[in-house]
């Protein structure tokens, strides 16, 4: 069948017509083993997190997810998906459409990830929940496009401008691709904040095993609806009927008549740019909603590290190659253990300082100049010694070089 | 039948954020007061109104509104309000610009959305400069104009804005100054009626940034006397090359007149009507390829 569009925009459709039945994810996806993308399984993710709009902008090595959500999103009946003019855009349109209650989502890459850090900030501010996906290539500027990196670590929790506060989570496989995107939804929800998924290219375009879930297996925590009345409501009021730093979220086209601004503003949401006190309680308050919420966010994967005495630390997909040269060393008798980060922001401080005071040394394998290595030797205080393998220019690390350094010692 | 200023201030603004931030004689106060003439005539529910802006003096106004609004980064107020109307068409959208906002960074999502036919309605308060800043040139700024960073005049051509609308395939485009009152509601009406993009120009004046003129009555004035109303008639008389196509987006004035007027409004159909034709047949082919 095929769908001829006129001029004046009525459609002519030749062949069959069939009397149109709602299509459920279930009906799309079919739960399933199969074989899958990391891009895909982004897409399977938001599709199940109950994603309704998605706005992007082609670029490699992120553009499957664009192509799969241009896809499936029309076949749903509340489903929208824009390609939109570029990166800035297409984060704006998210921002705008999350305010209409959708789930909300965007792809990109190095470059386009740059353009959108202004909007993310407008996010940040707005308390806008939403998800921007990041597949990371070589940078900096146009890079390695189809090679892997994670240069983007640093920029991704410091990328816009001003005090503020994301979420950040890293997932090192296909199946974790998918569930960490509904996650990544769960969280932005829950603390009214954008969440920023990463990837690589090697994750994105590597095929492998895939365990597709029935919808109802899904965990979806909502966002909470407005609870307050219309005379009471304030955009911005915090703690009046539940004892939490995230304001009631209303939507758009209701009765609460919101009124938004990336100004600082107070909890009327009226634009106060020169008060400082206002000021200062707003943007402690982003900081707040999500450090006092840190054990509820941080998930990282620990192996071997209780007789350690070098621990490896990675995400990603170094941390694939970094396993297999644990337990390489292992088997050979090093005591070697293996810490992976799966939220990477906000940083788990606490875990990486009681690690450091019973092990000689952290490893830190990264695919770029080293990031999260001064994160890691920031928290381990000088309890022990930190040192940093770091590969760039799109190679992976191997367990070879891994397990080359571990020995070194 | 006209409501009254008092009955539309306090049915429709925050009265407890007034006085509003903007300098004497500015024109956003008048233009707002159209824009509540044309809800009121309307009758369109507040619950309904979804306000846009992006950055500078005309972005301001948005949050004297008791409505839903949103004030958004500069130059994007229309790539968010394509957002949330994709996302919800039954909301009426009203994006408030300025010529900075929406022709030097905002100008591709401007044509974007012109394109998409995305049913919105553009109003951009063109003062002819950056206002916020303290006067600075736009690409609106006339040329051979003096600003804050044109010391030695302006070598830039200028934007028509109403004219590049025409030229992207806008359905309803109308161009009016602060001194066209009654013209000025009628097509933010229309705008508002019309089922795909609709950009409403007001020409207005900025006497503190601006000084194009020292005061808002020589302003309104100068509006008056020196426009010149845009019609088929007209058309007829200009020689042709003077409206063909791109040529249009390049004139600020005809014979040192503002042209004014209503400069299109044809039917077209808007993207969420074939979006949604759209996704019956791609359901129907869904079904079909599952048989």
């Amino acid at each position: 069948m095929r769908v001829n569009l006129s001029r004046n925009g009525d459609f002519s459709i030749r062949g069959e017509w069939l009397k149109v039945k709602k299509i459920t994810v279930d009906d799309i996806l079919i739960p399933k083993l199969t074989f899958a993308t990391g891009n895909e399984a982004i897409v399977y993710g938001a599709l199940l997190a109950n994603c309704r709009f998605f706005a992007g902008y082609p670029i490699t090595p992120a553009t499957e997810i664009l192509e799969g959500m241009a896809k499936y999103l029309p076949l749903l009946d509340d489903g929208i998906c824009l390609q939109m003019e570029d990166e800035l855009s297409s984060i704006a349109a998210v921002i705008g459409a999350s305010w209409n209650n959708f789930r909300t989502m965007t792809a990109t890459s190095g470059p386009g990830f740059s353009l959108m850090q202004e909007n993310i900030g407008y996010a940040c501010m707005t308390e806008t929940p939403c998800v921007i996906v990041n597949v990371q290539r070589s940078g900096p500027s146009t890079g390695q496009p189809t090679l892997p990196a994670q240069g983007d670590v640093m920029q991704s929790r410091w990328g816009t401008h001003g005090d503020h506060y994301v979420i950040v989570l890293y997932p090192n496989d296909v199946q974790e691709s998918l569930s960490l995107t509904i996650r990544a939804f769960n969280l932005a929800d829950k603390y009214r904040v954008p969440v920023i998924l990463l990837s690589d290219a090697t994750i994105a375009h590597t095929r492998e095993k895939l365990i597709i879930p029935n919808q109802k297996e899904v965990e979806i925590i909502p966002r909470v609806p407005v609870t307050i009345d219309v005379s009471k409501y304030h955009p911005f009021r915090t703690g009046f009927v539940r004892p939490t730093k995230v304001p009631e979220m209303d939507r758009f086209g209701d009765e609460y008549h919101t009124y938004l601004t990336g100004l600082t503003h107070n909890w009327k949401a009226y634009p106060t740019p020169n008060d400082q006190e206002v000021h200062e309680k707003l943007v402690k308050r982003f900081y707040e909603k999500i450090r006092d919420n840190r054990d509820d966010i941080i998930t990282y994967e620990e192996k071997y590290t209780k007789d350690a005495e070098i621990i490896v630390v990675s995400y990603g997909i170094p941390s694939r190659s970094a396993l297999v040269a644990v337990e390489n060393a292992r088997q050979k008798g090093h005591k070697v253990g293996y810490l992976r980060l799966i939220t990477i922001w906000p940083f788990p401080h606490k875990k990486i300082y009681n690690l450091s005071l019973d092990i000689k040394k952290f490893l830190v394998v990264e695919m770029n100049l080293g990031q999260i290595f001064h994160k890691v030797n920031e928290y381990s205080r000088g309890n022990c010694e930190v040192e940093g393998f770091f590969k760039i220019g799109g190679k992976i690390p191997t367990p070879q070089e891994i397990f080359k350094m571990i020995k070194k010692r | 039948m006209t409501s009254t200023i008092e009955y539309l201030r306090n049915n429709y603004l925050r009265n407890d954020l007034l006085p509003s931030i903007f300098c004497p004689g500015c024109g956003n106060g008048q233009i707002i007061n159209y824009v509540l003439h044309a809800i009121d005539e309307l009758k369109i529910p507040k619950n309904n109104i979804v306000l846009v802006s992006g950055i500078g003096c005309s972005s301001r106004i948005p949050a004297y509104f008791d409505t839903d609004g949103i004030h958004t980064t500069h130059g994007r107020a229309i790539a968010f309000a394509t957002g949330i109307k994709t996302t919800n068409p039954k909301l009426d959208v009203i994006v408030f610009t300025g010529d900075g906002d929406l022709a030097a960074i905002g100008l591709n999502h401007f044509l974007q959305a012109i394109r998409r036919n995305i049913d919105i309605t553009v109003i951009c308060i063109n003062n002819e400069n950056f206002g916020m800043t303290g006067g600075q040139a736009s690409p609106t700024t006339p040329m051979g104009s003096f600003t804050a960073t044109t010391p030695y005049q302006s070598i830039e051509h200028s934007f028509n804005l109403a004219f590049l609308a025409k030229t992207a395939g806008a359905p309803y485009v109308a161009r009016w100054t602060t001194a066209h009152s009654r013209e000025a509601i009628n097509s933010i009406k229309k705008g508002l009626k019309k089922k795909g993009f609709s950009f409403i120009e007001m020409l207005s004046p900025c006497p503190v940034s601006g000084k194009r003129f020292k005061s808002s009555h020589e302003y309104i004035n100068y509006y008056l006397n020196n426009s010149i109303k845009y019609s088929d008639k007209f058309r007829d008389e200009t020689s042709s090359h003077l409206f063909s196509s791109l040529e249009e987006c390049f004139i600020t004035d005809h014979e040192g007149k503002i042209i004014i007027g209503e400069i299109v409004d044809i039917d077209k159909p808007d993207f969420h009507v074939l979006y949604k034709k759209l996704k019956e047949a791609a359901k129907n082919e869904f079904w079909k390829s599952r048989q």
